[in-house]
């Protein structure tokens, strides 16, 4: 018997205004330390935590965002990005960091883990999983 | 008047409520979360045009949205934010 779950991370906040995001990162961190089936979806937004170029420098906050490029060492490589939430706010996959991860099945070679997905898809992955985390 | 607006128009109706009520001679502040109301080809760019819009340097390079925002909008900086309030006529701020 597999103890094995299906995880699914619901990211639906912006990164800096509030620590929702900041604290699902820390969580699925931790989470990714017990061999579970962990997926993140990044969604309304939520899809603003995975912008490149972001520099927080000037304003005193810390950027967490280069913590999420680490998400693949951890075998975090599931990652779905909401196709509706990023057109309604003007941007496309090209304006998000491209997370990668190397796959151990495959001679460790270097693939996305980035997924564009639709509303309906973000449904299913949902109704998919056994535990629902939402930030 | 000087009119600030902290929260993201994609979260809260802040923004909107904001720029159904702001005079076309007022300026509107973007700040912190309120800094993604000037994204380019958003559902809320429409809005932009009924008053004039600025928003906060750092917290637009925070998010890493400078590239992404709609021509015409003015970035400031700290010092500008207090000008804006010390020498206008008043402040609303939509928190």
């Amino acid at each position: 018997m597999s103890d094995i779950k299906k995880f699914l991370y619901v990211n639906r906040r912006a990164p800096y205004g509030t620590v929702y995001a900041l604290e699902s990162l820390e969580v699925v961190l931790i989470g990714a330390a017990f061999d579970q089936d962990v997926s993140l979806v990044f969604m309304d937004d939520g899809v603003f935590q995975l912008k490149k170029d972001q520099n927080s420098e000037a304003s005193g906050m810390k950027n967490f965002s280069p913590t999420f490029n680490a998400l693949g060492d951890y075998d975090v490589n599931k990652i779905y990005v909401e196709k509706e939430s990023l057109e309604a706010r003007g941007m496309t996959m090209d304006d998000l960091m491209a997370l990668t991860y190397e796959d151990e099945d495959d001679d460790w070679a270097e693939k996305s883990s980035m997924h564009l997905v639709s509303a309906d898809e973000v449904r299913d992955l949902m109704e998919e999983s056994e535990v629902v985390l939402s930030f | 008047m000087l009119h600030i607006v902290n929260k993201s128009p994609f979260e809260k109706d802040s923004f909107t409520s904001c720029m159904a009520h702001a005079a076309e001679s007022s300026t509107v502040l973007l700040i912190e979360d309120g800094v993604y109301a000037a994204l380019k080809g958003s559902s809320v760019e429409d809005q932009l045009s009924r008053a004039k819009v600025v928003a906060l340097q750092s917290d637009v390079a925070a998010r890493g949205i400078e590239g992404n925002l709609v021509d015409g909008i003015d970035l400031i900086d700290y010092p500008d934010f207090v000008d804006l309030v010390a020498n206008g006529d008043g402040v609303q701020s939509w928190v």
